[in-house]
Formats: C-alpha cells, sequence, structure tokens
C-alpha cells in the first residue's frame, strides 16, 4: 500500500476546492466570453476523459464518440423541453408521446441522457466488438452515422434537420465542473482498480489477456458503456450550454475534435485528455485569428474561414509523425510525482 | 480421476491435418512433456486445449468435465493457465501490475464495487497486492516488482509470465518452451524452480520443450508428435532409445543438411 | 412490378454501383499492400473533381484533357500523400497510421474549403455525358452508360498492372511479406507510391463521373462515396480489387432498389452501405470473395 495514501487524498480535496473556488471567482468575475470558454473547456474534460477510457485505455479505436454525444445531447433536451416549447419546435410533425407531455429537472434529464447513452453503447457493443482494430473503427464510425442519418429523419422525436431550439441555458460552471471532476475522479478510480488494469491488458495483448482469465469481450462492453455513459452527459450538458441543437452538430468533425484531443495529451492517459481538452479549447480560441481579417495597420489580409482546421489537421499529422505518444504517453498525474518535483515527503519509490 | 483426459484430438487448418488423433491422460501432480520436431504441432496442441482453437474433432476434459469449444478466458477460471512461447507479457505495465491481473478473473468485487472501492473491494484489492508479492517471491522477482515488465532480461520474463500464470490459481500449468533462449544456470533454476511450484500449488505440468537435457531430467513421461501424429509416448530413457523418435529427430537434421 | 421500372432501376443502380466499385479500388489496392484504411481516399477523389474543373474552367482544355490531367495530378497527390504522411509511419502502430489518415482525410477537406470555398460548383459535363437515349421505353443517360463501361476499362488497366507487369508482381509480394520483398531487393516504398498512384488516379476517375452525375462539386463531397466504397471493398473481401467491384455493383444497385421499392425510407438511403457493412462483419467476416480479413 502507498504510504502516501493520507497525505494524497487531503490533496486531492484540496485540488478539487481550489478548482471549485476558482469556478466561483470565475463564475462571478469573468466575462461572458471567458466562461463560455471555461465551459466548453469542462464538457471537453468530460468527453476526452471517457473517450480515452476505450481508445486509449482499452485500446478499442472507436470513433462513435459523437452518437453518444448527440443521444445524449437530444435525451436531457427532450427532457427539459416544456409541452408547449415543443409543441412549438414540431412543426412538420408533432412531437410522439409521451415525450411531448413530459418535463423532468435538468439533473433527472443528465442521468437520463446518460443511462440512454449507455444503452446504446451496450447494445452497440455486441456486433462492434466481434471486430478488431481497423475494423472496429470502421464499423463505429458507421454507427456514428446511422445515428446521424435517423436523428435527421425521425421528426417525430428529434424535429429532423431543424433541430430543437430554445433549450434552456441550464448548464453553469457548478455544473459543467463539478461533473467534469466527477467523470475525473470515477473513470481515474475505475482505471486504478483491477477492472482498469484489464482493460489496459487488453490493449497490450489480447491474447494474453485472455489467458489470464480475463473475459476481453465483456471488458470492453463494460469500458465502452461507461464511456458511452459519460458521453451522453456531456452531451446533455453541451445541449443546455448552447441551447440550440441539430443533427449537423454531431457529425464524425466531433469525433476528430475529440481524437486529436486525446492524442495530443497521449492515448491511455486521462491527465493528458485533461490537458488536451485545455490545450484544444484555448489553441482553438486563440486560433481564431487566422480565421479572421488582420489588420497590418498598412494592409489588410482578409479572414480565411477553415484555416483554423487546416492547422488542427496538421497538428495531428505532426503528432502522429514526430510525437506520437502525445504529451504524457500513457502516464498519470499523481501527487507523489507533484511532491517529489517540489521535494516534499520524498518518499517515492 | 485423470486431471485431463484428451481423446482423439484432431486439428484440420483447410486442407492441412496439423494435429491427429492426439490423446493424452494427466494424473494429478504429474509433469509430462510433448516432444518434437518443429512444426509437428505441439503448440497447436497447447491452443486447442487452453481455448485458442476449436479442436476440428475429439474431446478434452478437465476434471472431468468436457472443456473443448470454450472461450480462453473460461478455460482460464476452469483451472487451465498457460504461457506462450514468446512471451506474451503486458509491455507497459510493471512486473507487479503482470501479476496481479492473474488474481482478477477470481475477484469477486462487481465493476461498480471496484469503482467505487467498496470494501469488499479494498480487501480483495490488499489480497491481490499481497498475493502478487508473493508470487514474485516465489520466482525471485521482487526487487524489480516496480520496474516494466519488458525491461526485464529474457529469463527474467519467462519467470515472471509463470507467475502470472499461478496467479490465476491454475490446477494444470501448460508451460511452451520454458527454457527457451535460457543459458545452463537459468535452465537449472526454472528446473527447480517447477519442481518446488508443483509441489507447493498442488499443479500438474504439461510442457513442450525442446531442450532434452532438461526435458529428460523434469518430465516423468514424454509424448512425442511428429508431422501431428504421436510416435511414441513412456518414460524419458525409453524414448531416449526409440528408434522412430531418433529417426523423426535425424530425419529433421538430414532435411536441414539436405 | 413492371418489368421497365425494374430494369430502368437496375441500370441506375449499376451505374451508382460501378462507381463505387471504382473508388473502391484505391480502397482495397492500398489496404491489400501496406493494411492501412487510406481514410482520405475520398477526399482525393474530391480533390480528383477540383482538378478536373478547373482544367476545363480556367485552363479552357477540351474535356478529355482535362480529365486525363485530372487524373495525373492526382495520382501525384497519391504519391504525394504516401510520402509526406504515410511513409513516416509505416513502422508505427497500425492505429497511428489510422489516426494519420484520419488527419490527412480533414486536412485535404480543410484546404478544399479554404482553397475552393464551401460553396457547391456546378460541373461542366460534357455534351457526350449529357445526353439522355430511349432504348425501347427505358430512358436511359448516356452517362449511365458511359459509367459501367470506362469503369471496365479501368478495371481491365488495373489488373493487367497488378498481374502482368514487374511492378504489379512486386505489390503482390509486398501484400504477401513487406519484409521479404525489401530483402529481395525491391525498392518497396517506390512500389507502395505507384499502388497510391494507380488507386488515385481511379479514384479521380469515380469521382468526375460522380461529378457529372450530379452535376456538382463541393469539398466534403468525397466524405459519402469514399465511405460506402470502402464498405463495397469489405463486401468483397478487402484486398481483392474483382471483389471490390462486385461489392460496388451490390452496393448501388441495394441501394437504389431500396429507394425505388420504399420510397418512405429514402432519407436512410445512406444507413444501407452500413447496415450491409455490419451484416457481413458478423456473418462472412471473408467478404463476399473470401478473402481472410486479418485481425
Amino acid at each position: 500500500m502507498d504510504p502516501n495514501a493520507n497525505r494524497n487524498a487531503l490533496l486531492s480535496v484540496l485540488g478539487t476546492m481550489l478548482v471549485l473556488a476558482m469556478v466561483h471567482l470565475a463564475g462571478s468575475h469573468g466575462t461572458e466570453y471567458q466562461i463560455r470558454i471555461l465551459n466548453n473547456i469542462a464538457i471537453f474534460i468530460i468527453l476526452a476523459v471517457s473517450y480515452n477510457l476505450i481508445n486509449g485505455v482499452t485500446g478499442q479505436f472507436s470513433l462513435a464518440p459523437n452518437a453518444f454525444v448527440a443521444l445524449g445531447a437530444y435525451t436531457s433536451s427532450l427532457l427539459t423541453l416544456t409541452p408547449a416549447e415543443k409543441e412549438i419546435s414540431f412543426i412538420i410533425e408533432p412531437c410522439i408521446w409521451p415525450l411531448s407531455v413530459i418535463t423532468t429537472p435538468f439533473i433527472v434529464s443528465l442521468v437520463a441522457a446518460g443511462l440512454v447513452s449507455a444503452l446504446l453503447a451496450f447494445a452497440m457493443g455486441f456486433p462492434v466488438f466481434r471486430t478488431r482494430g481497423d475494423y472496429l473503427a470502421i464499423v463505429t464510425l458507421g454507427f456514428g452515422e446511422v445515428v446521424r442519418v435517423i436523428a435527421n429523419n425521425t421528426q417525430s422525436i428529434t424535429n429532423g434537420p431543424l433541430g430543437l431550439k430554445g433549450i434552456a441555458e441550464h448548464t453553469t460552471l457548478w455544473w459543467s465542473w463539478g461533473f467534469a471532476i466527477v467523470t475525473i475522479f470515477l473513470v481515474a478510480r475505475l482505471i486504478r482498480s483491477s477492472y482498469g488494469m484489464a482493460m489496459k491488458a487488453i490493449k497490450y495483448d489480447e491474447a494474453a489477456a485472455e489467458a489470464v482469465g480475463i473475459n476481453t469481450y465483456w471488458h470492453k462492453m463494460l469500458a465502452f458503456t461507461t464511456s458511452g455513459f459519460f458521453q451522453g452527459i456531456g452531451g446533455g450538458l453541451l445541449a443546455h450550454l448552447i441551447t440550440t441543437i441539430s443533427p449537423t452538430l454531431f457529425t464524425f468533425f466531433l469525433t476528430f475534435n475529440l481524437l486529436i484531443i486525446i492524442v495530443m495529451g497521449g492515448l491511455g492517459s486521462t491527465t493528458g485528455a485533461v490537458l488536451g481538452a485545455f490545450l484544444f479549447t484555448w489553441g482553438g480560441e486563440w486560433l481564431r485569428f487566422v480565421d479572421e481579417p488582420m489588420d497590418l495597420g498598412f494592409t489588410e489580409i482578409p479572414g480565411i474561414p477553415g484555416m483554423r482546421m487546416v492547422i488542427f489537421s496538421c497538428i495531428l499529422i505532426f503528432i502522429m509523425i514526430f510525437a506520437r505518444h502525445g504529451i504524457m504517453r500513457t502516464r498519470e498525474f499523481s501527487w507523489n510525482w507533484l511532491c517529489g518535483k517540489l521535494g516534499i515527503g520524498g518518499r517515492l519509490r | 480421476m485423470s486431471v485431463l483426459s484428451v481423446g482423439h484430438l484432431t486439428m484440420k487448418f483447410g486442407g492441412l491435418v496439423a494435429v491427429n488423433d492426439f490423446n493424452l491422460e494427466l494424473e494429478k501432480g504429474e509433469i509430462v512433456g510433448l516432444i518434437g520436431p518443429n512444426g509437428a504441432g505441439k503448440t497447436t496442441v497447447f491452443n486447442m486445449i487452453a481455448g485458442y482453437y476449436v479442436p476440428t474433432e475429439g474431446s478434452i476434459l478437465f476434471q472431468g468435465r468436457p472443456i473443448q469449444g470454450r472461450k480462453a478466458n473460461q478455460i482460464t477460471k476452469a483451472g487451465i493457465a498457460r504461457t506462450f512461447q514468446n512471451i506474451r507479457l503486458f509491455s507497459e505495465l510493471s512486473v507487479i501490475e503482470n501479476v496481479m491481473i492473474g488474481f482478477h478473473c477470481r475477484i469477486r468485487s462487481t465493476f461498480l464495487g471496484a469503482t467505487l472501492k467498496l470494501p469488499l473491494y479494498r480487501r480483495e484489492e490488499k489480497r491481490m497486492a499481497e498475493g502478487a508479492m508473493k508470487l514474485l517471491e516465489e520466482v525471485d522477482l521482487t526487487d524489480v516488482a516496480h520496474e516494466k515488465a519488458t525491461s526485464l532480461p529474457y529469463g527474467k520474463q519467462r519467470r515472471l509470465e509463470i507467475a502470472r500464470a499461478l496467479a490465476t490459481g491454475p490446477a494444470l500449468l501448460l508451460l511452451d518452451e520454458p527454457a527457451a533462449g535460457m543459458n545452463p544456470s537459468e535452465t537449472q533454476d526454472l528446473l527447480q524452480l517447477i519442481l518446488r511450484i508443483r509441489k507447493d500449488y498442488e499443479l500438474t505440468v504439461f510442457l513442450i520443450e525442446h531442450d532434452m537435457k532438461f526435458v529428460m531430467e523434469i518430465c516423468e513421461r514424454l509424448k512425442v508428435l511428429d508431422y501431428g501424429t504421436t510416435i511414441a509416448e513412456g518414460p524419458p530413457h525409453e524414448i531416449q532409445n526409440n528408434p522412430r523418435v531418433i529417426e523423426a529427430y535425424l530425419g529433421e537434421v538430414q532435411r536441414a543438411q539436405g | 412490378m413492371e418489368l421497365t421500372f425494374f430494369l430502368q432501376q437496375m441500370i441506375n443502380g449499376v451505374a451508382l454501383g460501378s462507381l463505387y466499385g471504382l473508388i473502391a479500388i484505391g480502397y482495397t489496392m492500398v489496404y491489400g499492400i501496406i493494411r492501412l484504411i487510406n481514410f482520405a481516399h475520398g477526399d482525393v477523389m474530391m480533390m480528383g473533381c477540383y482538378f478536373a474543373y478547373f482544367g476545363i474552367l480556367m485552363f479552357s482544355m477540351p474535356w478529355w484533357v482535362s480529365f486525363a490531367v485530372a487524373m495525373v495530378l492526382t495520382a501525384v497527390l497519391g504519391i504525394t500523400m504516401d510520402k509526406g504522411a504515410y511513409l513516416p509511419v509505416r513502422n508505427a502502430p497500425r492505429i497511428s497510421a489510422l489516426i494519420t489518415a484520419i488527419g490527412v482525410s480533414f486536412l485535404l477537406e480543410n484546404v478544399g474549403l479554404v482553397v475552393f470555398g464551401g460553396r457547391p460548383k456546378g460541373f461542366a459535363t460534357p455534351a457526350m455525358f449529357s445526353e439522355v437515349y430511349e432504348v425501347a421505353g427505358l430512358m436511359v443517360p448516356a452517362l449511365v452508360v458511359w459509367t459501367p463501361l470506362l469503369t471496365l476499362v479501368i478495371l481491365s488497366g488495373v489488373l493487367f498492372i497488378i498481374h502482368r507487369t514487374k511492378t504489379g508482381r512486386a505489390m503482390r509480394c509486398i501484400s504477401l511479406d513487406m519484409e521479404t520483398t525489401r530483402l529481395m531487393g525491391v525498392d518497396v516504398n517506390r512500389i507502395i507510391s505507384v499502388t497510391f498512384a494507380v488507386g488515385s488516379a481511379a479514384a479521380a476517375a469515380g469521382g468526375i463521373m460522380w461529378a457529372m452525375r450530379y452535376p456538382e462539386i463541393n469539398p466534403l463531397m468525397g466524405i459519402i462515396p469514399g465511405f460506402k466504397a470502402f464498405v463495397a471493398a469489405v463486401l468483397g473481401g478487402i484486398g481483392n480489387i474483382t471483389g471490390a467491384m462486385l461489392g460496388g455493383l451490390l452496393l448501388g444497385v441495394a441501394e437504389i432498389l431500396l429507394v425505388a421499392l420504399m420510397p418512405e425510407l429514402a432519407g436512410y438511403r445512406d444507413a444501407v452501405a452500413f447496415g450491409l457493412l455490419i451484416l457481413i462483419l458478423l456473418f462472412r467476416p471473408t467478404g463476399l470473395m473470401g478473402t481472410k480479413l486479418p485481425d
């Protein structure tokens, strides 16, 4: 057992309180713009940390997170919209019963979003995990597309291409960061448990994992379902932040963003996923200037919309070629490491 | 009752018969060797017993229960553990984690219980860590417990793989060329190790090996495969002088020279 | 169902399917030789369309010159992509190569958006392809006749390269064992580049015919046909060129028939390919032609 366990637990509590204090400060003093960025970061943390669980930790290269985020977003939005609002929104076909009459509190809608997405992941897992490697990637990509096609076509549930509008702006910094902290905490614990170790074992050598008695199929399902759960919640938070959702929001493009995040941070590292979410959101905002016109005093360079994505694509390729392991490799942040660096306590193994 | 009872086991890959009508009875506590020239089908036999291949024909009874066609992880849980010819450790995990994983298949904690660190899981986790440490002592790897598994030299990796197999709590241990790549003194240590764990963990051992000196010294009984067919079986000293066995091995030499 | 209606749909299905097949050739060749799902293949096709578009529009080339030049340029693009992005990750884990391919795909799409703009551009279809013949009560657009014919020509060309030339033999060797082939003194990287070139040129041809079908082009046009062509390649047993063609035909006909027979499900048309993919991977993971899938 780790001799520093108690100290580390204390530090974790302090750290969490520090984050919450900063959230409080940001909430009361930050500009609307800053608050939006912070919300985005928190949601990306939730999505990336859970995406990393299946892709990085378990080594099953899913390309379907957009499907779970979409399902979560739609589920929670449909639950918080009032019957009157739904009647106004659904102009082509009326919303089906009982969705048309249900309204739940925000937190209930988020949990429901998580559960429904987890259920989808569970159901999807059965066929998906009969395949491996590249094929798994393609099959999940296909599933992601199908979910989008369905969202586009089931008018009476999703309102088709028009999407849902007027979703209440429930997502505050407390909600987003609260869930981000819970997600990090639970996923990190899961990864450290023997179930998490078994998931890593599958990534490194599936045949050997079977040889030590790990039901690889089932453990992949567990990872996938858990990941779906948190992605559903992330979707719910996202919907209640941007207040308007439509199928175009949940294309492969969303998956691509999450992929950059976890690759940048280091596939397999939760710490990396968190860092990646920061870098990506921040970097994305910082790079906004390339999309906009630039005034150089003597001349003006017209902005090129889309340039940001060109840069991000290049970054992804460069990471793969020159820094395949990302920032963290598969390492994790730990208090022992930090204290060691700072020379406190000094008892490192 | 025999620990393992294999009857008429046959494996065909397309038109190729890799193993033909293989029979085997293993009594509790025995150490039995499977030898034969390269490509004779030895590892195929292992892969069928351990659940990696579904046999084309035949039956495998483990402690009286049929296990052929079951998944590899189920067979491990039933009590058959194996090592691999080309060492397969979890490369990025530490030595002790590699062994702890072996205990995972027997824990009672649920997925949620483990994630939330409920009391049952805390107890089991402690037991896993202690058990892993004890097994590392057994194979003399405690000093490198926190090193990365693949940073170990070859011989130690082989021993680690055995410790990992033991962690799954087997009654039957399948060792695929455990002495491959070891120097004579390491081989001697390995021999002692196998004898010791057989006694301490009440194991039955079935092994494939090319090192004849090792095989002759440790095995009580041998089976010889050539082109998938059993050409001889019996105690080592009989096998040593069996003309068919000599021919099979000599044939290999001649083929190689010719 | 009326026979003419059915025949009409079959003709459309075959035309669409041979396009899928044509694009699938590049997928299946590249996968066969280096086990890489070239995610960017559909986007390479898109670039081919723009090359042809600019050839006709800006340089006022006759259409056939422009098409030929577009195929050559796309082949060059394929080689560049291989040398610039895939060669450096060739010895990395397969998943790194896949991520790189996803990156290349997004790069091409966004470069397309930046350079060509997001608005669709009308594609000038040469008169020869835009006529409509009436045969025994069937309306047969010229394109529907030309597409399978051109596809057949290109398919034969590719098969000739693979089975009758030295380069082709090297390709087949690499797909069996890259290291041994290298030891035999074959310039493996050059052969792989040639594979990319041939596959990309075929994709350009497919893309141009795709563009004439609709007839407009945009930077994201490659995504859907790219995905469907991949499904076609898997249907036919990936690595198998004739199989890819058959898979494409099957997919094209299945899609058209779905829309024709069940118009209310037309919105789910793009899901057909994926449904087929799941079924094939579950029940016949070797594809229709029986080539073994890798693990």
